[in-house]
């Protein structure tokens, strides 16, 4: 366990260093330059903030000075927010997102793990029917359009109380985290309820569940113990990949619900072509995902004995 | 005890049957049955349908419907597809006087509240060219502020938007602002001159919708001033899904935006996975260090955060004046996709490597080109189709996305996620311009998602012939 821990953590740190050096080629392709966006500058004044921001050596040095100051956890200065510190933007604003993220994690395992094992149990009955109806409802309408409905709700029921009950927009309290999560936690939900149903149906045929009614255990009892347990595994396969799309799909929520989150400020870098931002978040971003996903794998091998040994 | 010999004139010779009772169903091919049950699930062929009207709307509608996506008029704007078909032809615009009262004295001394105005009511017919509204002179009061709202206001605080304040001896008030034929909320507030009182009358109002005929001639909507008089209806411009915040039709911007979602969404997993199949087949075929070594390559690939990247890399690849941004967007979706069915096509193509079909052919003496062509790929078809139909609705949604966020494609060229965007932002004065979009991604991505989740019953080997 210890080895294939420290395998996969290796090949971790190759795979962020191969983001890294993928964001770094694509970001020195991007036509245009940082420095192009203010007010024309004298040659000195350019040269000057070339040579601040180390633009004016040769783009193999600019890589090594990229990734020793990587290694070391920095990430440089912003270009268009003179003086603030790349680190410091991420320190403020990935908490927001990881909070969103958490949340609307948490809220779509609980809800796909729930109305996943219901329809398995009521097969082909009115709450699978409805359920499975609304799954393909949750994957096939974009998030996007869930954020304006789910904001529009907001606004309607704030209309019909007279007074701001549910915060439409924003971030402060725990309310503003409300519909934000729930939204973005909604396609998630849709495909692990419907992989959890299909997990079920098929645990529902194992031997181990006839032998466990054989025994005369309690139905309750063969539902959570064997069944339930059985049947979660899949489920926690797919948390790695689903945190991963969670993570960046908050962009839209944190745009619809102006959410000072991570992501709304990496597509604010972008259309500002601010260098050090870009490259310091999307490498930040991919290193957390390759970390997420080792974590599940591993959590995955203390949940399933089986996996373990192989 | 003797042996049984049985002699030759014991048996008696039969004559050659021609017909024998063939028990057996008639053989199909794996595509013909596949088929035969992909006919049976109702609601894949359903989906099935709606892709093939789809493409009808996408490549025959502009032909039908020839209308100019592009064209904007301001005449127009954000027509929902509810409004009526024709307006009234009314007198050009002529200037009010409005109601004074003649000798008006100010009040000695402003009272702490006064009451509601009263007699609210409408000057002349309401038309969308203009309203006007009068009422009765509110005692103690020295002025009154006019606001109008989309909708019923909650309370005092929830007006709407403020049109304008009269003096005290101002009894009317003319409203010309961007009107609609639709219902409107009118508010009057008493005030001293300056200050409100908090007390108001409300009076709803749905101004007919009218044209005069000066305009008609500036939209063509008549030949000459003399075709038309006054109290006349005249057809105005047919939106059947109305328009956008440009006056652009929807229906034809939507046909111009399937183009561009459908292009991106089928052409790119196309793309990607042609190069998936290439990639994943060599990697699966060779073996050794060359698949470990490609393999590991394909695991970096996916181990980039999707989105990130396809924003980097649409950026790196840059949009030039007057360019749509199609061609970056597919190029970062086929450059970041491919991983997914390379993975998928080499597992399955060490799969069939040791079955038993392919050892039997090998000792039959089947060459290397003949095994790929007629044992392996054949093989994984049913597995790369329904990866095929499952990319389609991801490549859409991409698509959306990043056009949502002002990554995708560039203004004006429409897309359904583009219109989304837009329509967004006025999602509560006029839903139609966000609904009708989000209504095509919907449909289609659910389209597909059904249509693949019936080919992989319908292709799964396990499945055949079981029913």
């Amino acid at each position: 366990m210890l080895m294939y821990t420290l395998k996969r953590l290796l090949a971790g740190v190759v795979t962020v260093w191969f983001i890294a050096t993928a964001t770094f080629i694509a970001m020195h392709q991007v036509p245009g330059d940082p420095l192009m966006n203010d007010k024309a500058v004298s040659p000195e004044i350019r040269a000057n903030l070339e040579a601040r921001y180390g633009l004016d050596k040769p783009v193999t040095t600019q890589y090594f000075i990229f990734m020793g100051n990587m290694l070391q956890g920095d990430f440089g200065i912003s270009f268009t927010q003179q003086n603030r510190k790349v680190n410091d933007i991420i320190r403020d604003h990935f908490p927001v997102s990881a909070t969103l993220g958490i949340l609307a994690i948490l809220f779509a395992t609980a809800g796909g793990v729930l109305f996943g094992a219901l329809t398995a149990v009521y097969r082909n009955r009115v709450p699978d029917v409805v359920i499975m109806f609304l799954v393909i409802l949750g994957i096939s309408v974009p998030s996007f359009v869930f954020a304006a409905l789910g904001q529009l709700m907001l606004v309607n029921i704030n209309r019909f109380f007279g007074y701001s009950v549910i915060p439409v927009a924003g971030w402060g309290t725990i309310w503003h985290l409300l519909m934000p999560s729930l939204v973005l936690g909604l396609t998630t939900m849709a495909l692990l309820t419907r992989l959890m149903r299909s997990s079920m149906l098929e645990v529902v045929n194992e031997d181990y569940i006839k032998t466990a009614r054989a025994k005369g255990l309690s139905p309750i009892r063969i539902f959570f113990r064997h069944q339930l347990r059985n049947a979660i595994l899949p489920v926690v396969t797919v948390l790695g990949p689903q945190i991963a799309a969670i993570t960046t799909g908050g962009f839209v929520v944190e745009l619809v619900f102006a959410i000072p989150g991570l992501g709304r400020y990496f597509v604010q870098a972008v259309q500002q072509l601010d260098y050090t931002v870009i490259m310091g978040t999307t490498v930040f971003y991919g290193a957390f995902l390759v970390f997420m996903v080792i974590v599940v794998d591993i959590l995955y091998g203390f949940i399933d004995p089986r996996v373990r040994l192989s | 005890m003797s042996l049984f010999q049985p002699s030759s004139d014991m048996f008696e010779r039969l004559e050659a049957q021609d017909s024998v009772d063939i028990i057996a169903r008639p053989s199909l091919s794996y595509w013909q049955d596949a088929w035969v049950r992909l006919k049976k699930n109702t609601r894949a062929i359903i989906s099935l349908n709606i892709i093939i009207l789809l493409a009808i709307f996408t490549l025959i509608g502009p032909l039908a419907w020839r209308v100019d996506p592009t064209l904007q008029d301001l005449n127009q704007v954000s027509q929902s597809p509810s409004m009526p078909k024709s307006a009234l032809v009314v007198d050009s615009y002529r200037g009010w006087d409005g109601i004074r009262i003649d000798n008006y004295e100010p009040p000695q001394e402003y009272p702490k509240s006064v009451a509601a105005p009263t007699n609210l009511r409408t000057q002349g017919m309401p038309t969308t060219q203009v309203v006007r509204i009068a009422w009765d002179r509110v005692p103690g009061a020295d002025g009154y502020n006019v606001y109008r709202n989309n909708r019923a206001p909650l309370g005092f605080a929830d007006l709407g938007l403020p049109l304008g304040a009269t003096y005290g001896d101002e009894l009317g008030y003319e409203d010309r602002l961007s009107l609609e034929a639709r219902e409107y909320y009118y508010s009057i507030v008493p005030t001293d001159g300056l200050d409100e009182y908090e007390v108001f009358t409300q009076l709803i109002v749905t101004p007919q919708l009218a044209i005069t005929r000066e305009e008609a001639m500036e939209r063509h909507l008549i030949g000459s001033l003399d075709q038309v008089s006054v109290g006349d209806e005249v057809t105005i411009e047919f939106h059947p899904l109305g328009t956008d915040y440009l006056g652009r039709d929807m229906l034809a911007r939507l046909m111009e935006g399937a183009r561009v979602s459908l292009f991106i969404g089928i052409l790119a997993p196309l793309l990607y996975v042609l190069v998936g199949i290439i990639y994943g087949g060599f990697a699966g075929y060779l073996g050794g260090q060359f698949d470990v070594l490609l393999m590991r390559f394909a695991d970096f690939v996916v181990a980039l955060p999707f989105l990130l990247f396809m924003i980097l890399f649409k950026i790196a690849f840059g949009i030039g004046p007057g360019e749509s941004g199609i061609m970056p967007m597919l190029i970062a979706l086929v450059l970041l996709m491919w991983p997914a069915t390379a993975r998928l096509v080499r597992g399955q193509v060490l799969q069939i490597r040791e079955e038993g079909f392919i050892e039997a052919a090998r000792l039959l003496g089947a060459k290397n080109h003949y095994l790929i062509l007629r044992h392996i790929i054949p093989n994984t078809m049913g597995v790369i189709l329904v990866t095929l139909t499952f990319a389609v609705p991801a490549a859409i949604f991409t698509e959306a996305f990043l056009s949502f966020i002002g990554m995708g494609v560039a203004p004006p060229t429409p897309s359904w996620g583009s219109m989304c965007n837009e329509g967004v932002k006025t999602m509560l004065s006029h839903p139609h311009e966000l609904f009708f979009p989000a209504l095509f991604i919907s449909i289609t991505v659910l389209a597909f998602n059904l249509l693949g989740d019936g080919l992989t019953e319908a292709l799964d080997s396990k499945m055949r012939s079981r029913d």
